[in-house]
């Protein structure tokens, strides 16, 4: 077992949550990312990895919610999946066994940071921060989406009230800290 | 503008980065022995309408994808939006 | 109490009282005025002196179109000038000072203009201040910037916050009077999504301000029993305060929401304003229309009001304009501000009519004739009458209420260019056939003039508009109301008159739009633009009609022949502010920071901002006072043992596929398909035409799979580059493309003792001997007992170097781990100064060379671009202009006198001979101070500069007064033959 310890995308050894009466903002540090880009010729073999992992394939602008694995649609013939760190820290390589060479695996852990916001106040907190249309999506409806000139990734979860923000993780502070004043403004 | 994009719908035209005519796909043979010729038109002479223009928008906020929009440069105007890859292998791009 | 204008009635709130100052006295007011009713209610008529002739004004109106009244509200940092007293709600601690004199409201010393008016028209500064030119810069334009100008800033920072916000819609109606409130409830009750915005802080329009009844109600009560219905529905939302201030592409609609300008301050937390960008599927435009007057002699005294405006101050604010009131009209509409002020007790001394068959009345007298003259300076006591019979009356009144038609607010329509079109049975232009995308006008903006009208026109309106989308709906029954047809005579201006104005607020008279004419600016742009009629904070909204009546007149031509101006957002003035939204000062771009940031703030690093990022540009020592002190400590650190940099900003990106090393050719100039797996090399990337546009290093990881660096500044542009090539160009090559620029912490371990600390924080697994490893190797290793990485062993330094990556997320502990393990060598973490002496010293180009006109030729790198692959960029890199004699070259410059600095940017001629652009030699693109040398030195671009070693040149910079003598050398200061990379 390594000797280095990681720190969490605000730079603390625990993630950090604010609380406030109409709104939560929790930094999730709990998830590995990877993305899984078919190569061509093996578009048939991905779904079929994909559906294995996942259960359904997750079509345009779709998340799926799967257990251990769970994965959301980036582009054509592209998806990012992600599983909880503990167990599946090195997600790039367990999946890349599994699919070989009909698809191309990238860690992307150190990559994002991610937020869960959950509230009364989420879909006018929304509003205030991206033009994703929040109220006619759905759950499970994923948008990559512009959060004060910081480039997004929203997924609507199933639950009405709460969303996931992945955002670039060397701009995390910028991040929560335009979604705390957002929160605030709407206090 | 908005932007209907083939695969996610409408979006806001803030989510991409224009590059310019979509004749840039059709990137001149290199082996061909016009090719120092036709490398210097691709590269520099272009048409600028007052009207139809088909251009390339990169969708840099959004899923990274390269689109043919055939859009009217007096009045914004957007006719049709294609995925610039799909463009490409109807003009002839394929191996 | 003081308030000696109120009248019964109204939609105030008497049992709330606010004090307010107004040019330093006090007075007492209700919620639910504004500034302008309040002191229209205390009986104050002067609220203002005019831009260029300072003559005493009042306010003209009771809304956002007002060009007189304009006021500086608040104090300190929060101080607004220009703001219309007509539009600001009154709250309790309200301060507002006047604007635009010098010395008091009444005793302005400016008012001597006035007396210059002949030599003070239009084009009066096109043809004084000529002479002599000297004086321009230093006498005149000094003193009429002094003069010029409304209001006065703070000079202070804005305290507030201001928010932005995305909106989606089926349905935008603009305007909450009958038609945008008919609008509203038709498509609220279908169950679309829509949005109602109103500028006014009560929703109802000119319903507030009419003594109408609606079915039985009251006006302002179904406009309120109608808004409270749409609060209730969950697919509506109601914006109060909410100006529409621009139509844009494709449905989108800027608005400005005010949430806290009606309180003393903002909330704590909360914005003062909201930027809303609204997405509608279809609009529709329901601003009503503007009143606007007509011109005659001295038509400006405070007191001299829109008929329609007297109306709204004693309908809704329950103030009377005074006491005694004369209306002078061109229509029908100018008579019910007579019926509804006689109802409410204000004396009504006449109604002036221009019209023969003007409707008469029992209650009050109406003459056939015209207003030629007024009197009173500070206020108006008396108005002149030329009756049609020639005989003249005079009638003594405060309170003067001029209706010359109505103009619907086309403002929007005209947004993306669309035109108005003239029609004469209303005699004012309605909006054109050419709208914005998706909207549609109803009401009074269409041209549709009667209450009735209206209600009926919102909710067709708002049918048709839902079924172009698929959306059923039904039109509401409207109630019972007054349809009275428009009986208008077209009527601009009372002939003869010498000092009549059409711009309030720019003061532009008829007699400058003569002038105008004259001088032959005829067309209505010329006529705008000479004049600045309709150039004003209120882009004259209620003047421009009566200025281009005149012109059409003056050129003998229809008013549609002689067409109209249009406008442009923003519809009201908005602040700068709410465009900002938060991105100001610290935040006005997010911030990107390294995975050692934080450790790099422990050890009291100063940073430099690259784009987004924040680099450590240097490490301070205790004692150390002055930056090269640190610097060259650095530098000379890792030559002699080694160093540690955060190189993680420099792109990273992920290369794969069966077909990755064929991808890597097309877009670098050299070759890559035949690099070895585990080995890195360096690439040029051009761009088509020739030009460098990147460099970086490409490692191969195995044979479908690289990892690509780029410059941090290119990071994106390539990527972008990249995916271009991939998806317009070779569509069906088999690659795949992502960013893994903030995935991988990476450092660079730099110096003699580099691989003595490496081995030391990599596992032993991996034997990192110079013939296991050797320069330009690259590897999957794991480090501190099992942690994946990558390394890379390449060097930017000239050092023995390697770059070391692991996951973002382990990037703080494995800095650390490096400075601890590496103690023992004493390894000094050096920034992008270091960083930037290390590579001029070893010559290596970097984004000054790749400047953007710079090619491989000129980098020494010629030899690079094969010539039997295609590449971007390899055809036109062969022109014979870029391969020419007399093409630059890079090189190396040393100073010879070596404690003379080289300047960056300077450039370089020959030892003799005139110093100018035609004799230029070359540029300097790269300088510093080298503490392995002792002296400075640069890289720059010389012509033919490969044959030019060993040459003495002079390097200049004229504009600074810098000549120094130089010797042009090998870029390639330290260890040229790179004996040390390869140890």
């Amino acid at each position: 077992m390594h000797s280095l310890k990681p720190v969490t995308a605000l730079g603390g050894i625990e993630p950090r949550t604010d609380v406030f009466h109409h709104l939560s903002i929790i930094e999730n540090d709990g998830l590995a990312l990877a993305s899984f880009a078919a190569r061509r010729g093996f578009e048939l073999e991905c779904q079929t990895v994909l559906k294995g992992l996942l259960g359904v394939v997750p079509s345009v602008g779709k998340a799926i919610f799967n257990d251990p694995i769970s994965g959301f649609w980036l582009g054509p013939d592209q998806w990012m999946l992600t599983a909880p760190h503990d167990s599946h820290e090195l997600l790039a390589d367990i999946v890349k066994n599994e699919c070989g060479a009909a698809a191309s695996m990238s860690e992307q852990t150190g990559a994002w940071v991610c937020f869960d916001v959950i509230g009364d106040a989420l879909l006018a907190f929304c509003e205030r921060i991206c033009s994703a249309p929040i109220r006619q999506m759905q759950g499970g409806d994923t948008r990559r989406t512009s959060i004060h000139h910081l480039n997004c990734i929203l997924i609507k979860q199933s639950a009405g009230d709460q969303i996931r923000i992945f955002g670039p993780r060397a701009s995390a502070d910028s991040l929560h800290h335009a979604l705390f004043t957002t929160a605030t403004a709407l206090a | 503008m908005i932007i209907n994009h083939p695969l996610l719908g409408p979006r806001d035209s803030a989510e991409f980065i224009y590059l310019g005519d979509a004749n840039l796909i059709d990137r001149p043979n290199w082996q061909a022995p016009t090719a120092a010729k036709d490398f210097y038109e691709y590269a520099y002479l272009r048409d600028n309408p007052a009207g139809w223009h088909d251009e390339l928008w990169f969708h840099e906020a959004g899923d990274r994808s390269w689109l043919v929009v055939t859009r009217n440069t007096l009045t914004h105007e957007i006719s049709n939006v294609a995925l610039a890859r799909d463009v490409a292998r109807l003009r002839g791009r394929s191996k | 109490m003081n308030q000696v204008n109120r009248l019964k009635g109204g939609q105030i709130d008497r049992s709330v009282t606010h004090r307010f100052k107004f040019d330093g006295k006090t007075f007492e007011g209700h919620q639910g005025d504004t500034l302008a009713s309040a002191l229209l209610a205390n009986g104050v008529r002067l609220m203002g002196r005019s831009f260029k002739y300072h003559r005493p004004r009042g306010v003209l109106t009771a809304g956002s179109e007002e060009p007189n009244a304009l006021v500086e509200l608040r104090n300190g940092a929060r101080q607004e000038p220009n703001s219309r007293a007509t539009t600001i709600e009154l709250f309790d601690g309200l301060l507002a000072k006047s604007q635009n004199r010098l010395g008091p409201l009444k005793y302005d010393l400016l008012a001597i203009n006035d007396r210059f008016s002949n030599f003070l028209t239009a084009g009066f500064y096109y043809k004084t201040f000529m002479w002599p030119a000297a004086f321009w810069e230093k006498v005149y334009e000094p003193i009429i910037r002094r003069a010029a100008g409304l209001g006065s800033l703070s000079q202070l920072d804005d305290p507030d916050v201001y928010d932005k916000g995305f909106l989606h819609c089926d349905l935008l109606v603009i305007g909450a009077g009958p038609a945008g409130l008919a609008a509203a409830l038709t498509a609220g009750r279908s169950g679309a999504e829509v949005i109602l915005a109103d500028e006014d802080f009560r929703m109802g329009g000119r319903l507030n301000c009419e003594s109408l009844t609606l079915d039985d109600q009251s006006a302002p009560a179904w406009a309120d029993d109608v808004v409270a219905e749409l609060k209730s529905l969950p697919n509506v939302r109601v914006m109060h305060r909410t100006t529409i201030i621009g139509a844009f592409d494709h449905g989108i609609y800027g608005a400005v929401e005010r949430i806290s300008d009606h309180l003393i301050v903002p909330d704590l937390g909360k914005p003062r304003q909201i930027l809303w960008r609204i997405y509608t599927k279809r609009t529709i435009l329901a601003t009503g229309a503007i009143e606007r007057p007509i011109a005659f002699e001295n038509n400006d005294r405070p007191g001299i009001m829109l008929a329609s405006a007297i109306r709204t101050y004693a309908n809704r604010f329950a103030v009377a304009a005074n006491k005694k009131i004369v209306i002078f009209t061109n229509n029908d509409d100018g008579h019910r501000t007579a019926k509804d002020l006689h109802a409410m007790g204000v004396e009504v001394c006449g109604v002036i009519d221009v019209r023969a068959d003007a409707p008469r009345s029992l209650d009050y007298e109406v003459l056939h004739g015209q207003v030629v003259d007024t009197k009173g300076r500070l206020g108006l006591n008396q108005v002149k009458i030329r009756l049609e019979n020639g005989n003249i009356r005079s009638l003594d009144c405060g309170a003067l209420g001029v209706s010359g038609g109505w103009n619907p607010n086309v403002h929007l329509t005209c947004h993306q260019r669309g035109r108005p079109t003239w029609r004469d049975d209303i005699a004012a232009f309605v909006p054109g056939v050419d709208l914005p995308l998706g909207m549609s006008v109803a009401g009074a903006a269409s041209g549709i003039m009667s209450t009735t009208g209206a209600l009926q026109s919102g909710t067709d309106a708002a049918c048709a508009a839902l079924s172009a989308i698929g959306i059923k709906s039904r039109a509401i029954t409207i109630p019972q109301t007054e349809d009275a047809p428009v009986s208008i005579q077209p009527f601009w201006y009372v002939k003869g008159c010498r000092r009549a104005w059409i711009d309030l607020q720019n003061d532009v008279t008829v007699k400058d739009i003569q002038l105008s004419h004259q001088e032959g600016f005829r067309a209505v742009e010329h006529l705008k633009r000479y004049t600045t009629l309709g150039m004003a904070t209120d882009q004259g909204k209620t003047s421009n009609m009566g200025g281009l009546a005149i012109m059409a007149e003056l050129a003998g031509t229809s008013i549609p022949k002689a067409g109209t101006t249009i406008f442009r957002p923003p519809y009201t003035p908005t602040a700068i502010g709410v465009f900002a939204g938060r991105h100001r000062g610290q935040d006005f771009h997010p911030k990107r920071l390294t995975p050692s940031h934080k450790w790099a703030k422990e050890q009291g690093a100063a940073f430099v901002e690259v784009g987004n990022w924040m680099r450590a540009q240097w490490f301070p020592l205790a004692g150390e006072t002055k930056w090269r002190e640190s610097v060259d400590r650095e530098v000379l650190a890792v030559r002699t043992s080694v160093g540690v940099c955060d190189v993680t900003t420099l792109g990273k990106i992920d290369v794969q596929g069966a077909e990755a090393a064929e991808f890597l050719n097309k877009i670098y100039c050299n070759g890559f398909a035949k690099l070895a797996v585990g080995k890195c090399r360096y690439g040029l990337m051009l761009r088509e035409d020739g030009i460098a546009k990147d460099d970086g290093t490409a490692a191969r990881l195995a044979n479908d799979h690289f990892v690509v660096t780029t410059t941090t500044a290119n990071a994106l542009p390539v990527y972008r580059h990249m995916e271009f090539v991939r998806q317009c160009l070779f569509p069906d090559m088999d690659v795949q493309l992502i960013s893994t620029t903030e995935s991988w912490a990476q450092y660079a371990v730099a110096g003699p003792n580099s691989r003595a600390l490496l081995q030391k924080i990599i596992d032993p697994f991996t034997d990192l001997s110079n013939d296991a490893f050797p320069f330009m190797s690259c590897a999957n290793v794991t480090v501190c007992g099992g942690l994946r990485a990558r390394l890379f062993r390449i060097s930017f330094s000239g050092e023995l170097a390697y770059e070391l990556a692991v996951p973002t997320a382990y990037g703080d502990a494995l800095i650390r781990k490096i400075i601890a393990v590496g103690a023992e060598f004493n390894v000094t973490p050096y920034g992008t100064e270091a960083l930037g002496v290390l590579r001029i010293e070893k010559g290596h180009a970097a984004g000054n060379e790749l400047n953007g006109t710079t090619t491989a030729q000129n980098l020494g790198m010629g030899k690079l671009v094969s010539k039997t692959k295609d590449s971007i960029g390899s055809i036109l890199s062969e022109r014979a202009a870029l391969t020419a004699p007399g093409t630059l070259c890079q090189v190396g410059i040393k100073p010879l006198n070596p404690a003379d600095p080289v300047i960056a940017g300077a450039h370089l001629m020959n030892e003799k001979g005139p110093i100018d652009a035609a004799h230029d030699q070359g540029y300097v693109t790269s300088a510093c101070f080298s503490p392995n040398l002792g002296h400075a030195i640069a890289i720059g671009f010389l012509k033919d500069g490969d044959l030019r070693f060993g040459e003495k040149m002079r390097l200049v910079s004229p504009l600074t007064g810098i000549e120094t003598k130089i010797e042009i050398v090998s870029a390639h200061f330290i260890d040229p033959q790179g004996e040390r990379l390869r140890a």
